[in-house]
């Protein structure tokens, strides 16, 4: 079965700018999947949630999920790779500092 | 076009509730028992709200003067106790000031629970007479208040019914209606991209701020950000697990930021800021999601759209709560409680186009009088605490 994008239908697309997909079902090792006109294979299996790149990601390059940025690669990821904490990071640094002082008000 | 109740005040709904409401814990049962003989009627239109605190909260008369007259109410028993410091005759007034029918009860000057209860049927009943002659007008999609919220959340929650609920919201705020979405504290590593979609710098910093203060908020209180669970359901960082909630607003640009009691002035996407100013007095930001859909409610919302994982059944008093199931397995199981099958996304048998669009079909259908599961089950919940917020300035809410 495949999706309207002739990706596996385990696979979703969340957005058009992302780099990496989204697998919505459990998939085994060893598996074949259609991903952006290719086939890959799987190298360990992986549940429903993970992240698999799109296309190859270089070392320092952002990850776009839901078209937003929500870390950066830790180490060049090839096409089809699984995308995790062994390979990208938050880039989250808080826009405003923790030790903050709030000028707290008195009164209810 | 929707059917609506059309109160005095100019404001129109798409329920037609009578509210009883306790002003302290202690008169909760006697509205309670008020309520009780009315619970089997088809149109389940009277529902129980109230506060449970014997001190003074001016968050709390806020949110009792914005939920006595929501447009969805049409009129309102007060139930007091006698001796507890909520000024149930200011509320009395405000109810009768917006043209809806509205009486204070006082147990302790009413002769007791028996008394009391008896004269307050009495009174709903005949309420309930005076409402059946509510004039109905014509609404358009363009006045209608939509909320949304996410609980009991799972691996499937970002991936369906949350990016569908946005798609949803999309089309909604381009038919003109006001949408709202909620919870700074899961939106901690968003605030950024929040800004950028802000209709004016000022409002974008307004919102960095607030995600700021629900950050502090959670860092106080020991409590937040991402779990070795999030990580086995492939959850990689703290910005990944917030935009799988925030996929709920959609795509729209930002319109405003309220806090709760602020009714958006015009349709547009909005951010409710639902963490309470200042130093952590009164614990949780929100105990639940029961308080969170009150506060979307406080700020009229007509309907709710709620997305869960794992199943939660809540449905609240005063506004229809939509539910929209994002696992297909929690769907085989709790059917009877979901409107919506948005796990079929992973099943490749939907688009999140498809749900979006069934969403907001559903949101339109409830607003022209179909009953929610969670209303037809009886659902009412309701839930509100201590707070404190600072009125909200200019920034928030750009012309």
């Amino acid at each position: 079965m495949a999706n309207d994008n002739g990706d596996d239908a385990r696979i979703l697309r969340l957005s058009e700018q992302d780099n990496v997909v989204v697998l919505i079902q459990s998939v085994p090792a060893g598996e074949r999947l259609r991903l952006d006109g290719q086939e890959l294979v799987m190298a360990a299996g992986l549940d429903l949630g993970h992240k698999l790149a799109l296309r190859a990601v270089p070392a320092g390059e952002t990850i776009v999920k839901y078209g937003a940025p929500i870390g950066s690669a830790t180490a060049d990821i090839s096409f089809g790779a699984h995308v995790h904490t062994h390979n990208m990071k938050s880039e989250y640094i808080a826009n405003y500092s923790e030790d903050d002082p709030y000028e707290a008000e008195d009164g209810s | 076009m929707i059917n609506s109740y059309l109160r005095q005040d100019g404001r129109k709904g798409i329920r037609n509730v009578v509210v009883v409401a306790y002003l302290v814990e202690c008169g909760h049962h006697v509205a309670r028992k008020i309520a009780q003989p009315f619970e089997d009627r088809e149109e389940h239109d009277v529902h129980v709200i109230g506060f449970p605190g014997c001190f003074p909260n001016a968050y709390a008369d806020r949110m009792m003067r914005a939920l006595t007259t929501h447009p969805n109410v049409g009129a309102a028993l007060l139930v007091s106790l006698g001796c507890e410091s909520f000024d149930g005759q200011g509320l009395k007034a405000h109810v009768q000031a917006s043209g809806r029918p509205g009486e204070l009860m006082i147990i302790q000057r009413d002769g007791g629970t028996r008394s009391t209860v008896e004269a307050g049927r009495a009174w709903v009943e005949e309420a309930l007479t005076t409402l059946q002659g509510t004039p109905r007008v014509d609404m358009k999609p363009n006045e209608l208040v939509v909320g949304t919220i996410c609980g009991g959340s799972d691996a499937t929650s970002g991936l369906t019914a949350n990016p569908a609920m946005g798609r949803a919201f999309d089309m909604l705020v381009d038919l003109g209606a006001a949408c709202i979405f909620e919870e700074t504290g899961e939106l901690i590593g968003c605030e950024q991209y929040m800004a950028d979609r802000a209709v004016t710098p000022e409002l974008g910093q307004a919102i960095v701020d607030s995600v700021a203060k629900a950050h502090r908020h959670y860092h106080t209180l020991g409590h937040a950000s991402i779990s070795v669970g999030n990580a086995f359901g492939g959850l990689t960082t703290i910005e990944e697990k917030s935009m799988g909630a925030y996929a709920k607003s959609g795509s729209a640009p930002i319109s405003g930021l309220l806090k709760p009691g602020d009714i958006p002035p015009k349709g547009g996407l909005y951010l409710l800021d639902m963490v309470p100013d200042g130093d952590v007095r009164f614990g949780f930001p929100s105990i639940n999601d029961t308080e969170e859909i009150g506060e979307l409610i406080a700020c009229g919302a007509h309907v709710v759209m709620f997305s869960t994982g794992r199943g939660s059944v809540v449905g609240s008093a005063i506004s229809p709560v939509i539910k929209v199931c994002a696992n297909p397995e929690t769907f085989e199981l709790l059917w009877d409680d979901m409107d919506i099958d948005a796990g079929r996304i992973l099943q490749g048998e939907a688009s999140l186009e498809e749900v979006g669009k069934e969403i907001r079909n559903n949101v339109l259908a409830v607003a022209q009088g179909t009953l929610t599961n969670s209303e037809d089950l009886g659902h009412q919940e309701f839930c509100m605490k201590y707070k404190r917020f600072e009125p909200i300035g200019p920034e928030c809410l750009p012309a």
